[in-house]
């Protein structure tokens, strides 16, 4: 049996193809607008993180349904490492665009003075500088009150123990032992100067919900999602994209190309890309149902130690 | 697809509950490769299971709680069978950690509650098996744990079934289902036990696939909650807010609860689109006509099935926080999309959690349930928590901390007549002090001229400010040219110049501002007047301590030096006496400290 329950897998191909929600999805739907109204009816300067990945896509997708006829009444905030894969880039600035928000993007130009890189400074530290503080930086320069961001329970088991109105204090930390209760669907929004919440519409969506939720809803992603043949070279038994020029090769080092596609994007020097001839939304949806690894598999961030996502909450990265 | 079914695993702790999720995960192949290779590394540094595989370490998502082998909150995992999908909510067992729980069982419709077979029913599974119940969940499941540690025995399974019955009997349960399990080996959970001949019911997987659950609000009216009123520009006007219960379409008449003016439903928004019909649980957007005035907090409902509209109410409540219940104090109610103040006006019993009976209470404290009045500020429109867990459920925040200290469930509306009425808004010292999120004290600077008060004062002042307090700085400054200008330097002046000050800085104090006052007040009987208008700890005496000669060598002023060539009179330290106070409350050198350490000493004590 799949992870995901090997009868289910024609079901959903058939929602696929024919671009029916089922009621399921539509549950799932109509819960995160109801967490996304909530959170920006309670808000003073509420803000979406758009990390350009499919749940920030589907995110943005819902943010635009909650609030329709009008845009939704706040930014998207993109923070740039520079080390992003070109064509998330470019998918960023077309549906920004399209969807009429006001589009932030925020590199910590510390980080690129003191020369960080992937590479030089290893990933826990680029990690630390570029994205960590980045992001500190970002919202306090906002000082955004309610961060809506893409977490899902099932990507990480200290995600699993967050609330969907997760508190953080005046320095973005999360506390896991003193988290506020959470009943039913009534959220405590209430702050004191300088904390926040951080807001997760998709806590209850599974991998394989975001991609039937695409499909149905016709949601543009980035291309990398679908198998193609691009160069990679293979480190540590995982398949890394060369994406530009500033990739150092090692010694004998020479990108092949391969049949491959992304579970999950990030920094393309950090994000492990999957051996794949899914090309079309059904083969992914598919593939994800019979997968035997989980997507964050892929993300060499979450393997720096021991309890490595919880630590890198504590400080303050989402 | 269905929506999953939503379940809560609760008990006492090390009954076995994050073995037992953990096992029924690992049994459906629910588990990915990478996570399994996570849990056996955690498993040989943590585990307590010996050489095996602890599978509670796939939902201890905390570092402490695999540290501690504990669960500390609650965690939602998501799993399918090929019949049915779950998302399960991982309780923690401990009593301090009650409201872990609350928050996993009130999104809840069915709670799998686990006894360990060899000690049965415990103060902590009928706690839970309470809350559980009190917070909506419908559906039971006694899922008796580690059968082999009782041998397999029928009769120990038996006794503990009876107890449990008896127990959910008294709650109120119509619905409870009881399986041998050993969350260990995975008997009877995903398959049949061999060991077991004498149970012939479901594994406990195949009892969750097939369970059937009904929402409560099955033909009830059409009710929406308002949360958002969406406004892009003068031409549109949309009420966003989620169907708790009944349909609604175009045309349809509704009434907006709790004004009571009627409108027509004119449309349904979708995205890029409108639609033909809405449901329960369907997020929408309403336009009306006639325009009339909503916000967020109304009810939208069937125009001929109005909503009932109340301010007092019979509610239990499930307290949450260290400092306890009490009551008359104020706090923010959280209904639906409503917020309003609320205040408890009478507790009627404490309930005893392992047996039901009422017992009296002056207050309740922490994982304590309790039956109360309660009593909002303003009317607000619900639901009996019965009929509506939308409408009839709330959360008690409190106005200091924003720390959520309570949640409940309205039983009833008490008439009016028949309770106090709300006590419409004491605005008092505690009420400003609250909005302004701080203590109001007098902090008393009392020392020689030149001894160091004012550059103190000022410091301290700012590092408060710094710190988002509300103060205020008295001095000689801003009293003599004003409040004080008639008062000249004679002994009777003096001491009402002092009276005026302590006067004024009480009502400062009072209206929620620390006060700083900083006079060389030279009297103990002054100072001791002062002290007496105060609340014994909202008075802080800070003698700021030079010597005389130290004082004259600084003189800023050169009023030293012209006093003692005579040109001024009655001046302190040189023809007027200055009485140090006998036991301040705190007492700076500022001959071997600087002023940033003093404030820092104050800071100290203020904290």
């Amino acid at each position: 049996m799949s992870r995901y329950g090997g009868g289910q897998t024609i079901l959903a191909a058939v929602d696929a193809i024919f671009g029916v929600m089922s009621s399921c999805l539509s549950a799932l739907e109509s819960e995160a607008i109801e967490i996304i109204r909530e959170g920006v009816a309670t808000a003073a300067r509420p803000v979406m993180l758009y990390s350009i990945g499919k749940d920030s896509s589907v995110l943005l997708h819902l943010a635009r349904k909650a609030f329709w006829p009008a845009q939704p009444p706040m930014p998207l905030l993109h923070v740039d490492t520079t080390w992003k894969f070109r064509e998330m880039i470019a998918l960023r600035d077309r549906v920004a665009a399209e969807a009429g928000v006001q589009l932030i993007v925020h590199t910590n130009q510390e980080g690129i003075d003191a020369g960080i890189t992937p590479f030089t400074h290893g990933s826990d530290h680029y990690t630390d500088i570029m994205k960590t503080v980045a992001l500190r930086q970002a919202l306090d320069a906002g000082r955004y009150d309610m961060v809506f961001v893409g977490a899902r329970r099932d990507e990480e088991k200290s995600r699993a123990k967050e609330r969907v109105f997760s508190l953080r204090n005046g320095a973005h930390q999360w506390d896991p032992k003193a988290q506020r209760p959470e009943l039913w669907n009534l959220y405590n929004t209430r702050l004191h100067a300088g904390e926040s919440l951080r807001v997760a519409p998709l806590s209850n969506w599974s991998e394989p919900d975001i991609w039937r939720y695409i499909a149905a809803e016709g949601i543009p992603i980035v291309p990398l999602y679908y198998a193609a043949e691009r160069p990679v070279v293979e480190r540590d038994g995982q398949w890394i994209m060369v994406d530009d020029g500033r990739m150092p090769l090692v010694p004998g080092e020479r990108p092949q190309l391969r049949r491959v596609r992304f579970r999950t994007l990030g920094c393309y020097p950090l994000t492990a890309a999957i051996e794949s001839s899914a090309d079309t939304l059904d083969a992914i949806v598919a593939e994800t149902l019979a997968a035997e690894h989980s997507e964050r598999r892929g993300r060499l961030i979450d393997h720096d130690g021991e309890a490595a996502m919880e630590r890198k909450k504590r400080e303050g990265y989402f | 697809m269905d929506p999953p079914l939503r379940f809560v695993l609760c008990g006492s702790v090390d009954d076995g509950k994050s073995t037992l999720i953990g096992r029924i995960l690992h049994d459906c192949g629910q588990v990915f490769a990478d996570q399994m290779e996570g849990v056996e590394e955690d498993s040989r540094r943590y585990g307590t299971q010996g050489d095996a595989t602890d599978l509670a370490l796939l939902l201890d998502g905390l570092k402490d709680e695999r540290q501690q082998g504990i669960t500390i909150d609650v965690a939602h995992r998501g799993f399918a069978t090929a019949r049915r999908r779950f998302i399960v909510a991982d309780a923690p067992g401990h009593e301090q950690y009650t409201r872990n729980m609350a928050t996993g069982a009130s999104t809840a419709r069915l709670a799998v509650v686990l006894a360990d077979a060899r000690k049965g029913i415990l103060p902590q599974t009928a706690r839970h098996t309470r809350i559980a119940a009190m917070f909506g969940v419908g559906h039971f499941v006694l899922a008796v744990n580690k059968m082999d540690l009782v041998g397999w025995d029928h009769d120990a399974f038996e006794s503990i079934v009876s107890g449990y019955r008896t127990l959910a009997e008294e709650i109120g349960i119509p619905d409870v289902a009881t399986i041998p399990v050993c969350a260990l080996t995975g008997d009877n959970l995903t398959r049949s036990s061999g060991r077991t001949p004498w149970y012939t019911g479901p594994t406990l997987l195949e009892h969750l696939e097939a369970v059937a659950v009904e929402p409560r609000t099955a033909g009830q009216p059409f009710r929406m909650p308002v949360q958002y009123v969406n406004r892009p520009d003068a031409g549109f006007r949309g009420y966003c807010g989620r169907v708790v219960s009944g349909t609604v379409k175009p045309g349809d008449r509704v009434r907006i609860s709790p004004a009571g003016t009627t409108a027509t439903v004119e449309s349904i928004m979708a995205w890029q689109d409108t639609r033909a019909r809405a449901k329960r649980g369907d997020s929408i957007t309403l336009t009306l006509r006639p325009d009339v005035d909503v916000t967020r907090g109304d009810v939208i409902v069937d125009a001929d099935r109005p909503l009932e509209v109340a301010d007092q109410f019979q509610a239990k409540i499930l307290w949450m926080d260290d400092a306890p219940l009490t009551v008359g104090r104020r706090y923010r109610l959280k209904l639906h999309t409503r917020e309003v103040e609320a205040t408890v006006t009478r507790i009627r019993h404490r309930i005893d959690v392992s047996d039901g009976s009422q017992l009296a209470a002056p207050h309740l404290g922490i994982n304590d349930l309790g039956v109360v009045n309660l009593a909002t500020s303003r009317p607000v429109p619900f639901a009996p928590f019965d009929e509506s867990r939308e409408l009839g459920g709330f959360i008690l925040i409190d106005r200091a901390t924003n720390a959520t200290v309570g949640a409940g469930t309205l039983t009833f509306a008490l008439m009016r007549a028949a309770n106090l009425k709300w006590q419409d808004f004491d605005v008092d010292g505690e009420v400003r002090a609250e909005l302004k999120r701080q203590r109001p004290r007098c902090l008393w600077l009392t020392g020689l001229s030149a001894s160091g008060k004012s550059t103190i004062a000022n410091l301290l002042e700012r590092q408060l400010v710094t710190e988002g307090r509300h103060t205020y700085l008295l001095d000689g400054d801003n009293v003599r040219h004003g409040l004080n200008r008639d008062l000249g330097f004679t002994e009777a002046d003096r001491v009402e110049n002092i009276r005026r000050v302590a006067e004024v800085a009480r009502l400062m104090v009072d209206a929620g501002l620390i006060v700083i006052v900083s006079f060389i007040s030279p009297f103990r009987s002054e100072r001791d007047f002062a002290r007496s208008l105060f609340e014994p700890d909202d008075f802080m005496e800070i003698f700021v301590d030079a010597s005389v000669e130290a004082c004259a060598a600084r003189d800023p002023k050169g009023l030293y030096a012209k006093a003692k060539r005579g040109e001024i009179r009655n001046f302190t330290g040189i023809d007027s006496p200055y009485e140090p106070p006998e036991r301040p409350d705190v007492h700076l050198d500022t001959e071997g400290l600087s002023p940033e350490e003093c404030v820092e000493i104050v800071m100290r004590r203020l904290a």
